[in-house]
């Protein structure tokens, strides 16, 4: 392996883990307060990839329009998608949850109603077209909704163009924009519940449930924002997703979500900052891997480490959870 | 103890329910029909067509699809003419699915023929069913060659297979686009690997790198790394065209402008789609297939006036493989046996071509043609003679 080819790995490995990240923050800060796995995360992140393209489509993005405007229009989609992701996971906890939790029902019935609210998100995507139908309204909406089961791409309104190159692997704006958006993102959500008042609410229901309800925290209120935040990271996510690899589709979740959740299971399920560094260990991984072995070992590179992590670790690499990390 | 009851109790019922939807279709098992007589007409008669028709690679189904359509409402129209209708088989393109649907094929006695399956990884498992029950298959887009050397009576195509293609390929990478270093790609796909180590052993010398993707799989930055390391002048793609097309997004995202060249898989307008218009530009794509405004006859004409559209790749090729099973229901072969003689003899001008199979039911017409996309349109770009 050339030091040029190793660059290229590294940094695309990068780019692409930062969005496991930032998509791994919706199973790791959920998990933090609930203890659960919120396997309907994966179709949030899908919604939001839908409302992206959708947003764009209406407001005519194109290749070649000025600098200027292509940011502006890729901020609205950001905007859209996060409000759309961040609605859908508030749908999931209201739906999927929170009757449960005031019954006091077993974890696992939250999980399985959570399975299946995953399945009614994807299959009501995968179908618009014979929603629209039923409705009414497939004709007028048939940019839209027409094809339902197949890829839908998302038109980046801003070219990628050469940054500088690093002995010989030339740097993208894209790829750029990708990883530096992300990591803003995690380090303000970090912030965000470190420092602010909303924020401590979230660490003192994770740590201990009964004592924050007795200082007078309101743990539904808690549980609410921690879907919203993964829900508005996994919008984000879909966004940067879809600059990078450009289509999207009803059932995109799948597997983008199990290797969320590998990363997030990875960095240490339920650590904010143990989301980010599994993203980025993980989408290394997989490129290394892909080139040492061939593209199609890239799957199992990627769980033979997980495996492994977990054998020696089973807390992750940097274990411990939302709470108790900086207690 | 409970929990696991719980958790799997949701599974065990959606299992059973999918076992039950797979067990209805198809019912009807009556073996009247097949005793007819070769005058009869059999009430209900049926060609199927096996492709797919949903999924992430259902666009070529439905052409094809829809040029037998074609081919059985021309013959119903006609005075007189024995009434046959076209049974959908959707696999969704997937060797899994196709056990089930084959199945159900040769169990419903009205069914005469079939059109398809479509893909190489589906007729590998269909054709063995179609072969054991003696029903005939004319695929109208399966190009693994290994296909025609199972010794399946039944099985035919109207195309040329990936031996043809394959080097058909190579040959227009070496000579056409003077290429001497190649990179080369397949998806691990009956069809999409075949094709592709065709090209390699083909290529010889000038095959600088390999690597193998999964169908399915989204992010390619490692191969892209990959063919940038080689200094590759051109890239070889065997497979479909959803990967395909993200493929080559994400090469020209990261810089790397190195001619593509891929299959008749990925002919289609969703490679442009996934790619988009300015990244597509350039794209060669080898195929056996005629150029569709090259077809003979009317059969462009009455194919845009039957859809509203132009005809798409292998639309015409579907067209053939029916016409020909309609021209055999109307000799009065309504009989599986019959069909399967009569097609093994046919030997009568098509659209695509003289149809006419050898021993292993391959054509003994073949011609490759080499597609660029021009302004996010594909268009034909010049025929490959064999060197």
């Amino acid at each position: 392996m050339s030091l040029e080819t190793f660059i290229d790995l590294t940094f695309t490995g990068l780019v692409v883990g930062a969005i496991y990240g930032l998509f791994a923050l919706g199973y790791t800060l959920v998990y933090g307060v609930l203890r659960l796995i919120n396997f309907a995360h994966s179709e949030v992140f899908m919604w939001g990839s839908f409302a992206a393209v959708w947003v764009m489509m209406l407001l005519g993005g194109r290749t070649g329009m000025g600098v200027l405007p292509a940011i502006g229009l890729l901020l609205v989609a950001l905007v859209a998608a996060m409000l759309v992701s961040g609605g859908v996971a508030l749908v999931v906890e209201r739906l999927a949850y929170r009757r449960l939790r005031a019954k006091n029902a077993p974890p696992l019935v939250a999980l399985i109603s959570a399975i299946g609210m995953s399945f009614v998100l994807s299959e009501v995507m995968g179908l618009r077209d014979r929603i629209a139908g039923w409705v009414g309204l497939r004709e007028p909406l048939a940019p839209y909704v027409e094809k339902a089961r197949e890829n839908v791409s998302f038109v980046n309104p801003l070219q990628s163009v050469t940054l500088f190159s690093i002995s010989g692997f030339q740097v993208r704006s894209t790829q750029v924009i990708v990883l530096v958006a992300a990591i803003v993102m995690m380090v303000g959500l970090d912030q965000f519940v470190r420092r602010s008042r909303l924020g401590r609410g979230v660490r003192a229901v994770s740590q201990d449930p009964e004592a924050a309800a007795l200082m007078g925290v309101d743990k539904n209120r808690v549980i609410q924002l921690t879907f919203l935040l993964g829900g508005l990271m996994a919008g984000a996510a879909a966004v940067l997703y879809l600059m990078h690899i450009g289509v999207t589709k009803f059932n995109v979740g799948f597997i983008l979500g199990i290797k969320a959740f590998t990363a997030a299971v990875l960095g240490g399920i339920g650590n904010i900052r143990g989301a980010l560094l599994g993203g980025l260990v993980l989408g290394l991984a997989e490129n290394y891997g892909s080139n040492i072995f061939g593209s199609n070992w890239k799957d199992v590179v990627s769980f033979l480490l997980l495996v492994l992590v977990l054998l020696f670790r089973p807390t992750g690499i940097l274990g411990e959870s939302l709470g108790k990390a900086r207690a | 103890m409970r929990s696991i009851v719980k958790l799997a109790t949701p599974f065990a019922a959606a299992a059973l329910l999918l076992t039950a939807c797979g067990g209805t279709t198809g019912g009807s098992t009556d073996a009247e029909s097949s005793a007819g007589g070769a005058s009869g007409c059999p009430e209900g008669a049926s060609i199927g067509f096996f492709g797919a028709l949903t999924g992430p690679n259902s666009n070529l189904g439905n052409n094809i699809q829809n040029g037998v359509k074609l081919a059985v409402d021309q013959h119903n129209a006609k005075p007189d003419a024995c009434q046959v209708t076209v049974t959908p088989y959707d696999s969704q393109g997937l060797p899994d699915q196709a056990s089930g649907l084959g199945t159900q094929a040769v169990r419903d006695t009205k069914v005469l023929g079939i059109v398809g399956p479509a893909f190489s990884g589906e007729s590998k498992v269909a054709d063995p069913l179609f072969a054991e029950a003696g029903l005939v298959g004319i695929t109208p887009s399966a190009t693994n060659p290994a296909l025609a050397e199972n010794g399946w009576k039944t099985f035919f195509r109207v195309l040329g297979n990936d031996a043809s293609q394959g080097p058909a390929a190579a040959s227009y990478i070496t000579t056409t686009l003077q290429a001497k270093k190649v990179y080369v790609i397949d998806d691990a796909s009956e069809y999409g690997k075949g094709l592709a180590d065709i090209v390699r052993s083909d290529l010889g010398a000038a095959k600088v790198g390999d690597d193998t993707v999964q169908t399915g799989q989204t992010d390619f930055s490692a191969v892209v790394a990959g063919i940038r390391a080689s200094g590759a002048d051109a890239v070889f793609y065997g497979g479909y065209y959803s990967e395909a097309g993200l493929l080559l997004k994400q090469m020209r995202d990261a810089g790397v402008t190195t001619t593509f060249v891929t299959d008749d898989g990925a002919k289609d307008e969703g490679l442009v789609t996934a790619a988009g218009a300015a990244n597509a530009e350039g794209t060669i794509i080898t195929c056996p297939c005629l150029p569709p405004d090259k077809a003979g006859g009317s059969f462009v004409a009455d194919y845009t006036a039957a859809y509203g559209t132009a005809p798409g790749t292998y639309s015409a090729e579907g067209f053939d493989a029916a016409s020909i099973l309609m021209a055999g229901i109307e000799a009065g072969k309504t009989t599986r046996e019959d069909l399967l003689a009569f097609v093994k003899s046919y030997d009568a001008p098509g659209v695509t071509k003289q149809l006419k199979f050898d021993e292993k039911g391959e054509p003994s017409d073949i011609s490759v043609w080499a597609y660029k996309i021009a302004g996010g349109q594909i268009v034909a770009d010049q025929e490959i003679k064999a060197s």
